[in-house]
């Protein structure tokens, strides 16, 4: 029998391996990566990797000898070029062909790059891969003034370290609010205050209209005639999903790979999981593509239990974090979009969780340095156990007694 | 270098060597110890590196922070007081030796 072949050697496909093997299978396992690493964890890279706490070797999920252990054949440096369906086998990028029984894409997303005038130019630094990030990080040491492009969490995440590393920073968003697809304008307020505090110069509602090279460095040319002096520009504008070697060999693609609550495609003999997936949610009820760690990892079972011909559906409740400065931000479900919300403790005091409903049904909570009450959504959200708003902002009812009374 | 040592529910032990600063979650992912899921990576975000430890240890392990106390509320298996989140304990010479206890349960 030909292998099973993993694409993508991050998260989700390293997850994916794992359970394969968590479930039996014991035939060939290949995990094809292009990047030179054995899979490592990206949140680090826009928080302590970039301080310079921690070195390379503790990003890696496992190490090389725990591949060997489960029998995973891993070809790093490897690209996969195209996917021939019907002869069942992927041309690599040296031309060499690889038969398979069963495929998973775990291909993720890369960074959606600058278009403005002057993205070509030097010193503009993206935080995706572990190369990306290491090369910002040298870079830091000689950098006084660092202009974010971009309000999301990795463009602020990066904002809360230049800051830590007492660099001059400023964040430009188009957007009018911060992180404005992810979060309420409670939460967003919260945060441009947070950073205005540490000493970021924040600028919502602001294109970007050129980047041009200077004697004194960069100057970041906005809409609005404010021209931005820097050494650097970190650019974090979002990602596009890697869903080319999908859409080339007629998979059905739409912003992503397109597969169901099995994280089936629409090839019986593939799967896809993680970031590249445009899938059937089943706690949500909707598609969604989702940018997590949560995701890669719950989805990845999912698709090695597919493959293992023990299919389970996809229903666990969507979470994430993100650290900026000593603030955690946590959250659980999805509260977007949401027709009402409640606020639970004091923004003031930097702890409170905002927690949002839509036809009177709790779907999700954004937790401020409140990981309690973020572990009490995620298992509320997960039952489905009733919340009303006068309870969630009632701060002496007990949320963990509810969760836990299921 | 100092070790420490990793204990299964089944009573099964692995002795590890950890580099100082490292912490005993980082160790037993870089060395397969099962039972330490860390899906978070060590933010202190998702109570999957629970352990119990200094059962019949003088060690003095750092008090435990306010973060870390709430996400002991919410681990998979019962918080007991020898509780931590493995993420947040970092190596140090003193803890040569000290036994980490593996709950059977993790998510
Ligand atoms: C800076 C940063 C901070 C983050 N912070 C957080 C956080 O705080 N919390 C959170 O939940 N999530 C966070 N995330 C998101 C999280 O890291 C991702 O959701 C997760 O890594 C997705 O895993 P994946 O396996 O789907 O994709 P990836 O990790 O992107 O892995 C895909 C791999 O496939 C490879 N590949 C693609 N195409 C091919 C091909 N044709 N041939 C061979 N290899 C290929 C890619 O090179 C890549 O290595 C962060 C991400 C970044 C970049
Ligand atoms: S690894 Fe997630 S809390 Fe310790």
């Amino acid at each position: 029998m030909n292998p099973y072949v993993v694409i993508g050697a991050g998260q989700a496909g390293m997850q994916v391996c794992d359970s394969l093997r968590k479930s039996g299978y014991d035939g060939e396992l290949i995990l094809l990566g292009e990047e030179d690493s054995l899979p490592y964890q990206r949140p680090p890279l826009s928080k302590k990797f970039l301080t310079g706490d921690l070195d390379r070797d503790r990003l890696l999920f496992r190490p090389a000898a725990y591949f060997d252990k489960i029998a995973v054949d891993v070809r790093l440096r490897t690209q996969v070029e195209s996917i021939d369906r019907a002869a069942r086998q992927i041309v690599l990028g040296d031309g060499s062909t690889l038969a398979y029984t069963k495929l998973a894409l775990t291909t993720g997303t890369r960074v959606r790059p600058l278009n403005c005038p002057g993205h070509e130019l030097d010193n503009i630094y993206y935080v995706r891969t572990l190369t990306d990030s290491e090369m910002l990080l040298q870079r830091l040491a000689s950098t006084e003034r660092v202009a974010v492009i971009g309000g999301g969490f990795i463009g602020l995440e990066v904002a809360a370290v230049a800051r830590e590393l007492e660099k001059q920073a400023t964040v430009i968003e188009a957007q009018e609010r911060l992180m404005a697809r992810a979060v309420s304008p409670v939460v967003s307020d919260f945060y441009a205050k947070l950073h205005r505090s540490r000493g970021v110069d924040v600028r919502c509602s602001s294109a970007v209209e050129s980047i041009v090279e200077s004697k004194q460095g960069l100057l970041v040319n906005l809409a609005d005639g404010a021209r931005i002096e820097s050494d650097i520009v970190v650019a974090g504008i979002g990602v596009l999903p890697n869903s080319e070697l999908a859409e080339n060999c007629g998979l059905a693609c739409n912003s992503g790979i397109v597969v169901d609550e099995y994280a089936q495609t629409s090839d019986p003999h593939i799967v896809a999981a993680g970031d590249c997936t445009m899938h059937f949610n089943g706690f949500l009820q909707r598609e969604i593509r989702l940018e997590s760690v949560q995701n890669a990892v719950d989805q990845a079972k999912v698709a090695a239990a597919t493959l293992c011909g023990q299919p389970q559906a996809y229903r666990q409740v969507p979470w994430f974090w993100s650290d900026q400065y000593d603030v955690k931000l946590q959250m659980a479900g999805i509260g977007m979009p949401f027709d009402q919300y409640a606020v639970r403790g004091d923004l003031a005091s930097q702890a409170f969780s905002v927690f949002y409903f839509r036809d009177n049904t709790f779907v999700g909570a954004d937790s401020i340095n409140r990981p309690a009450e973020h572990m009490a959504c995620r298992k509320l959200l997960t039952q489905g156990t009733t919340l009303s708003v006068a309870q969630a902002q009632d701060i002496d009812f007990d949320l963990k007694q509810l969760a836990k009374a299921g | 270098m100092p070790k420490i040592i990793y204990r299964q529910a089944d009573g099964r032990e692995d002795a590890v060597e950890v580099p100082l600063g490292w912490s005993l979650m980082e160790a037993a992912i870089q060395n397969d110890i099962a039972g330490i899921v860390a899906e978070c990576g060590g933010g202190c975000a998702c109570a999957t590196c629970h352990v119990y430890v200094g059962q019949g240890s003088k060690v003095e392990l750092p008090e435990i922070g306010d973060m870390e106390g709430d996400m002991l509320e919410c681990t998979s298996a019962e918080r007991r007081d020898s509780s931590r989140l493995s993420c947040q304990l970092r190596m140090t010479a003193e803890l040569d030796g000290l036994v980490v206890d593996i709950p059977e349960t993790q998510t």
